[in-house]
């Protein structure tokens, strides 16, 4: 009975959950449709824009190409997780004061991808950030708002008190 | 939604466990490790396995470490932990480089070396959703008749697209295959075959165990890509090239092309043009010729032909440069 549906546990958003699915689901689509959290999008399904990105143990992974059945035990985390004690995360702050998104489709994944960089290197470069954000296509934004969100952030991370540019906001004259 | 199909998952924790596993399911079962390859394809309904069996929680192909003065490699490490490990970066750069020019971050984090050296050949008319793959009555490689790049062909031209295959080849690795009789070894070149929808020489069965790279002293290596933008792109061409040193001359040399045929595509006349020479501007040239004449690109990846088939030379000569560059 390959369809029968199977029970998992694991860790989502630091917090332990049960869930029931049809074992060949992708995590994406456990997430979505079976945990109700549509924060991770889908895109393409076949690995080639980023746009369904979580943090699987702490590491960016593409939900569309992992299946619900290898995460049991594992730590997951989404773009739901990011917020905590009623204030949003420092990288979600900087991208919406920085209009580091437009329909903002791709930015969850952005945003968890840049979270990882963060988590590892407190002071990336522009290179860096260029190189951990390779994986995520965005179609709208252009990618210097988001280089500009995640240098603000990481300053804010570090305890300065940073402000963006104001050729970030108002362009240059 | 693209979704895949219904099969069941397994996840042994011994390679014993693994085969016979594989034995019970017989030809409609597939081993998978990171999926980056087989889940897109599934997705597709290229391959349709009703048992999948998962190689990541076996802990014997995890792991990497310095041996008998090579390295081995455990199958199942993710394209990520190989460019970082110390050993790789250190001994074998070639190898982590070529690593590190896969797809992209996230697929790193997924992907293992294993099935880098195991990935599907690709081909347009092959890596379509099944409704668009229907729409032309399919190819000879999956639910078919024909090919579509080579009508008259018997056989089907799909293009090896992996980048550390032709690094493998060309540093003369070796893969121990584990199956249901034991264990071999084979060289790295002797795994593939240049046939599109029989590209391996492994049997279906057997797992790819270890990969053993060479005792790393008196020999260099590059690896260049072409692909068309700086991230997510498989190669449309791959160059290898491995020399070895007897002080500042060749006395031996490899060159090994990816993306223009089924499998890693070794020049020997390449190798041949630079033996016994010291890296002059005449012996690459000789060289780049002789890899040039033989690499016959299809029309069935990204990029025009002609430009591709050029670019050859213009790879190959850069492969050369660098190693003379780093010859110390
Ligand atoms: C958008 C996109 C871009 C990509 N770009 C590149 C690129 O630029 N360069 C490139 O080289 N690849 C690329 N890939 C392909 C793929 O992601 C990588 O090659 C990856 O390393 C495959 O490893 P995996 O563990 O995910 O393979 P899997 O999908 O798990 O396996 C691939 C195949 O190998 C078999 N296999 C795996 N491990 C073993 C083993 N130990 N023994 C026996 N059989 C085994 C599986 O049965 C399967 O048939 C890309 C993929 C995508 C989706
Ligand atoms: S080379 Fe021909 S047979 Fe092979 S996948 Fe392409 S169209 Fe199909
Ligand atoms: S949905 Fe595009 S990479 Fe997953
Ligand atoms: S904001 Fe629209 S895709 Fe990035």
């Amino acid at each position: 009975m390959p369809d029968a549906k199977v029970k998992l546990a694991f860790e989502l958003n630091s917090e332990p959950v049960e869930v029931a699915f049809a074992p060949h689901k992708t995590l994406l689509e456990v997430l979505r449709e079976d945990l109700g959290l549509t924060g991770t999008k889908h895109g393409c399904e076949l690995g080639e824009c980023g746009t369904c990105t979580v943090l699987v143990d702490g590491k960016p992974v593409l939900s569309c190409l992992v299946l619900g059945l290898a995460c049991a035990g594992h730590r997951v985390k989404t773009v739901e997780g990011m917020a905590g004690g009623g204030s949003l995360h420092p990288l979600q702050d900087a991208f919406a004061e920085l209009g580091a998104a437009q329909c903002g489709y791709c930015t969850p994944a952005f945003l968890l991808a840049a979270e990882a960089l963060l988590g590892e290197t407190a002071r990336p470069t522009r290179d860096e950030i260029k190189q951990a954000l390779s994986g995520n296509l965005c179609r709208c934004t252009g990618y210097l708002k988001i280089y500009e969100a995640v240098e603000l952030a990481a300053a804010r991370l570090r305890g300065e008190d940073a402000k963006p540019a104001p050729e970030s906001l108002y362009g240059v004259r | 939604m693209l979704r895949l199909p219904s099969f069941t998952y397994l996840q042994p924790n011994t390679l014993a466990l693994a085969l016979r596993m594989k034995a019970d399911a017989g030809p409609e079962g597939t081993y998978v490790a990171g999926g980056t390859d087989l889940y897109p394809n599934m997705k597709r309904r290229q391959q349709e396995p009703r048992t999948v069996i998962s190689l990541m929680t076996i802990p014997e192909l995890a792991g990497c470490g310095i041996r008998d003065g090579g390295c081995a490699v455990g199958p199942c490490v993710t394209l990520t932990d190989l460019c970082a490990h110390p050993a790789i970066r250190q001994h074998y750069d070639t190898v982590a480089h070529a690593a590190e020019l896969v797809s992209t971050p996230l697929l790193r984090n997924m992907g293992t070396l294993g099935g880098n050296l195991c990935l599907d050949t690709r081909c347009n008319y092959y890596d379509q959703t099944y409704e668009w793959r229907k729409a032309i009555d399919f190819c000879m490689k999956k639910d078919g008749h024909i090919c579509w790049v080579a009508p008259s062909s018997p056989r089907c031209w799909a293009v090896s697209s992996s980048d550390v295959a032709p690094v493998m080849v060309a540093l003369g690795a070796e893969f121990r295959l584990v199956g249901p009789n034991g264990e071999r070894i084979v060289p790295a070149a002797r795994l593939y075959a240049n046939d599109g929808i029989n590209y391996l020489t492994k049997q279906p069965d057997e797992i790819l165990a270890e990969v053993r790279l060479p005792p790393a002293d008196g020999w260099d290596a590059v690896y260049h890509k072409l692909r068309r933008r700086g991230s997510f792109d498989f190669p449309v061409l791959g160059v290898a090239a491995w020399l070895k040193w007897d002080g500042r001359r060749v006395a031996a040399a490899r060159v090994v092309l990816g993306g223009v045929a089924s499998r890693p595509q070794e020049v020997v006349e390449a190798g041949a043009a630079l033996t016994g020479t010291d890296l002059s501007d005449e012996a690459i040239g000789a060289a780049t010729e002789a890899a040039y004449r033989p690499a016959k690109p299809l029309d069935n990846t990204d990029f025009d032909l002609s430009w591709r088939k050029q670019m050859t030379r213009v790879y190959v000569k850069a492969a050369l440069e660098e190693l003379r560059a780093r010859r110390r």
